[in-house]
């Protein structure tokens, strides 16, 4: 493995091919979880595992799986990995795991998973899948962190619990329900896009 | 209330109150990337309807008759993304051999539907909620219809605004989030009329 390679694949994943702004996947989690900080800390940890984890997995047994049931082994693998995550999340942090709900389970049909074992595990080799679910993990997670930073600040005036507003906050209780992740995920994607418009024009 | 009362009322609760894509977020991909046109969203919609009615009673099927009386509640996510996959590929032969018509208009959307979130959220949500037979029944085909009516909406909204002129930064994806946090914001106006959870 060089350097370079892997110097690469962060930047893809991270900025210029990240998974939630530029692909627009995995929509459904970064939208559902990001109303407490403390969620998505948890919700992220759970998609990393999975996505580094999973790639590995289906790197490793590329040779041997039929092209024809692929999608198949994938989501068995996947699936495999999410019932890891559910269980120690279940065991550590039993709260937090019955707010995020059914959202655990559903990292078994997020599309980045889906997509980066299609797209990334199947042709390439162990360490650079291992990689590269990293570095899409965590291009997802800052995305899911800012925008919950900002959901709990406005919404509930606190941040992990601790109240950071003072009493003169009115809090934004649009903030926290199902419109205010829509909008709050579309104003991000658009300040990121007008960034890189103006980059490409240089 | 009653058993039928009680799957009435959660049948029309994921439609308008409980809407599985404007209030559970699920079901998203499918819904930003195929919401261009009117017509491709109606064959997706009647697509994802189905499978999610017959899939819900399917999965409750095998949770309450072989994972609870074995104790293996644990295997759930496998045997329900088994038993999703295996349905859709089994409908899309059928279709396939029985009408040509259909398979063109529903056919190539049953593939993406192994992969919609909403069809396993459906499903998960019934094991959580603990809702009975009859229940998951009106719970799957409410949600399929809450869908399609979402998508629908969405893609006659973005038929009309095709030609409207957006902020560069805005177009694709960001728009469709913004008129779906309206259309989020409108179904919120529905709520208090039924309560179930």
């Amino acid at each position: 493995m060089n350097k370079r390679k892997i110097n690469k694949i962060f930047y893809e994943g991270l900025l210029r091919d990240n998974p939630v702004f530029y692909q627009i996947l995995g929509i459904c989690s970064t939208l559902a979880v990001t109303n407490l900080v403390k969620n998505t800390l948890v919700m992220c940890f759970g998609l990393i595992f999975t996505l580094s984890l999973s790639n590995l997995t289906v790197s490793v047994l590329r040779k041997l799986i039929p092209s024809r049931i692929r999608m198949m082994v994938e989501v068995l693998v996947i699936s495999c990995y999410v019932i890891i995550v559910d269980i120690i999340f279940k065991a550590y942090v039993p709260e937090i795991s019955s707010e995020l709900g059914p959202y655990v389970g559903l990292i078994i049909t997020n599309c980045i998973v889906m997509g980066r074992a299609e797209a990334f595990a199947l042709n390439n080799p162990p360490g650079l899948s291992l990689f590269d679910g990293l570095a899409s993990g965590l291009g997802y997670s800052y995305v899911l962190l800012t925008i919950s930073v900002f959901r709990e600040l406005m919404g509930s005036g606190t941040l992990l619990g601790f109240r950071v507003m003072g009493d003169w906050w009115t809090n934004w209780s649009i903030m926290v329900m199902a419109p205010g992740a829509f909008f709050m995920l579309a104003v991000f994607i658009w300040i990121i896009k007008g960034v890189i418009i103006k980059e490409d024009k240089k | 209330m009653s058993e039928g009362m009680l799957s009435f009322a959660i049948f029309f609760a994921a439609i308008f109150t409980n809407n599985i894509l404007l209030t559970n977020y699920l079901g998203m991909c499918s819904f930003l990337s195929v919401s261009r046109e009117v017509k491709t969203s109606v064959g997706l919609g009647f697509a994802v309807t189905f499978v999610m009615a017959v899939t819900s009673v399917l999965n409750y099927l095998a949770y309450y008759y072989i994972l609870v009386p074995f104790n293996i509640e644990y295997l759930r996510y496998i045997v329900f993304i088994v038993i999703i996959a295996a349905f859709v590929q089994i409908v899309e032969m059928i279709i396939e051999r029985v009408s040509d018509t259909l398979y063109l208009s529903l056919g190539i959307f049953l593939p993406l539907i192994t992969v919609n979130c909403a069809i396993l959220g459906v499903s998960l949500f019934m094991v959580i909620r603990e809702y009975s037979l009859l229940s998951s029944f009106a719970y799957g085909f409410g949600s399929g219809i809450g869908w399609f009516l979402a998508i629908l909406a969405m893609a006659g909204i973005r038929q009309k605004t095709s030609r409207a002129r957006i902020p560069r930064g805005l177009e694709g994806a960001g728009i469709a989030l913004i008129i779906a946090g309206i259309m989020a914001l409108a179904f919120m106006g529905f709520s208090g009329m039924i309560d179930i959870n």
